[in-house]
């Protein structure tokens, strides 16, 4: 599927503050003629479908989503109107509704917009993740999700948003060095700003004001529903040998409500 | 009929769905640790009951735990099956037309072998008759890499067979595509690749190598089951020397070496009665 980069003159202010290497897609267009229809309007175009009809197009949207997220890429709304929903978008929501079901009673996941604006979804773990005894069978574990545990630490322990240039040099001590090709990695820069950011594990967005132009690191919104900040303050704990409660702000950001609301004690699936 | 899952089935889902096939062994563990996890009964012989609750809320989705034999090991796996696609376009999503194109060729040269396996250099050469845009040979054989990694194909000597995921998956559809050609074990009744053929021009039944062993275990002349001839073949488990080594080992067994004594004493005493 091709993309092409359009000059987002257009773009509005809370736009800007995504990556500066955002891009607007036939898909967005698209998205953008599609509105959500109504309750009445939904209500009427079930009526006129067979309940196998609208399981059928159920279990495609739910293939289409699992296939997708195998790639960890957010799946889009416009492109599972265009390449799935098709002429069933009078019920659209209907349908949404049926996968999401379809995916916590089946697959224990949970599907969720990411992005309520753009219209972008993501599957997470509904199960917790955390069992009694390691299981037998072991998932294959992405060497990758190693370099991403300790970004989210360092970003996590330096209150949330790390200079780019900082992150570099923390990683050249680990020797992952964004100049060099790395043997597990390849080419480390484009996996840390392109790949993760495209993944919504991390956020890379330009600092203004800056010149010559730097970038700061985030957490992505992935990272916020499946890595527990909690468990990066326990592995810091172990790795440094401290007590977690001994970072007080961290330990305190790691156990509110609110972040411990999102990511229980699921990590990466 | 659809059946109520609890999250003990979602938990071996999520795992099969992470490692693609696992095997009986595997299965059952998981199995015994998706119900301790979640407090859910466990009843040890009822596997494959817990995998049929699983299926019947897969079904719609066209997606199936589906069992089946290995030809290397003759252990029985669980896969994770996609069921909608009757072509190989299950694998579209990773690879592009004229890579889908050299792995139906590698499948044809597969198929029609004795042997069940393709070697590295018919499969380079069948790149010579692609209808579609020719691979060159290093892009052959990086291919031929991201089959052996995505667990469709197995390598061992230059030499590539299906994989025990990847016949499990295209059964349906090799199948259909080859209808005839493909062969069909005799024992198991399921398509084989790596198998043992009857000599016998007028029988040529095929037999899987570990369903050989397991038919023939113990036999010491094997002969066919359908058309009773000897057959020729190593029985795998067994070797010649073996066997050899298994009859010499007999008759110098205490069995036999007590069997000799009382044989040679009567005869013995035979002997001396005689002269008397």
């Amino acid at each position: 599927m091709t993309q092409r980069k359009r000059l987002s003159n257009v773009q509005s202010s809370s736009q800007s503050k995504r990556q500066s290497n955002s891009f607007m897609t036939q898909e967005e267009d698209e998205d953008a003629t599609f509105t959500q229809p109504s309750t009445s309007q939904v209500q009427r175009g079930l009526e006129k479908l067979t309940a196998a009809q609208v399981d059928q197009k159920t279990a495609e949207v739910v293939q289409y989503i699992l296939v997708k997220d195998q790639k960890k890429i957010p799946v889009r709304r416009a492109d599972l109107v265009k390449h799935v929903i098709k002429d069933y978008r009078t019920v659209y929501p209907e349908i949404i509704k049926r996968a999401m079901q379809t995916f916590e009673q089946v697959f224990g996941l949970k599907l969720v917009e990411i992005d309520s604006k753009n219209h972008m979804y993501v599957l997470v773990n509904n199960l917790d993740a955390s069992t009694a005894r390691p299981s037998p069978v072991e998932r294959p574990s992405n060497p990758k999700m190693g370099l991403l545990f300790v970004i989210l630490s360092v970003i996590f322990m330096k209150g949330g948003v790390v200079r780019e240039n900082l992150m570099w040099n923390t990683l050249k001590k680990l020797r992952v060095d964004p100049g060099q090709r790395h043997e597990e990695f390849g080419d480390v820069r484009k996996v840390i700003t392109d790949e993760f950011v495209r993944q919504r594990y991390l956020e890379y967005v330009r600092v203004p004001h800056t010149e010559p132009v730097e970038y700061e690191f985030r957490w992505g919104q992935r990272s916020d529903m499946e890595v527990s900040k909690a468990q990066i303050l326990e592995f810091m704990g172990q790795l440094l040998e401290q007590d977690p409660q001994s970072w007080t702000q961290q330990y305190r950001e790691a156990h509110s409500t609110a972040s411990s609301s999102q990511a229980s004690s699921s990590n990466h699936r | 009929m659809s059946r109520e899952l609890g999250d003990g089935h979602r938990r071996f889902l999520q795992t099969l769905m992470a490692v693609g096939i696992t095997d009986e062994q595997e299965a059952r563990a998981l199995y015994q640790h998706c119900c301790d996890t979640h407090t859910m009964q466990c009843i040890p012989d009822k596997l494959d009951d817990f995998i049929e609750a699983i299926n019947s809320r897969l079904q719609p989705m066209f997606m199936q735990i589906r069992k089946g034999m290995s030809e290397e090991n003759g252990r029985q796996y669980y896969a994770l099956v996609n069921m909608a696609e009757t072509d190989i376009t299950r694998m579209t999503s990773d690879y592009a037309d004229n890579e889908l194109e050299l792995f139906r060729k590698t499948l044809d040269l597969i198929v029609s072998s004795e042997n069940g396996k393709a070697s590295s250099t018919d499969i380079l050469n069948s790149t010579d008759t692609m209808t579609s845009k020719k691979l060159k040979k290093s892009e052959t054989e990086h291919l031929l890499t991201r089959l052996v990694q995505d667990n469709w194909l197995c390598e061992r000597r230059g030499e590539y067979t299906l994989s025990t995921r990847c016949i499990i998956e295209m059964e349906p559809y090799i199948r259909t595509m080859y209808q005839e050609q493909v062969k069909v074990c005799h024992i198991c009744h399921n398509i084989a690749f790596q198998c043992q053929i009857c000599e016998n021009p007028s029988c040529g039944i095929k037999i899987h190598n570990p369903c050989v062993a397991r038919y023939f275990k113990g036999r010491v002349e094997p002969h066919c089951p359908a058309c009773d001839d000897f057959w020729p073949h190593e029985i795998p488990g067994t070797n010649e020397t073996s066997r050899y080594q298994n009859n010499v080992l007999y008759l110098l067994s205490p069995t036999r070496r007590s069997e000799v004594a009382r044989e040679s004493t009567s005869v013995l005493v035979g002997l001396c009665s005689c002269r008397k």
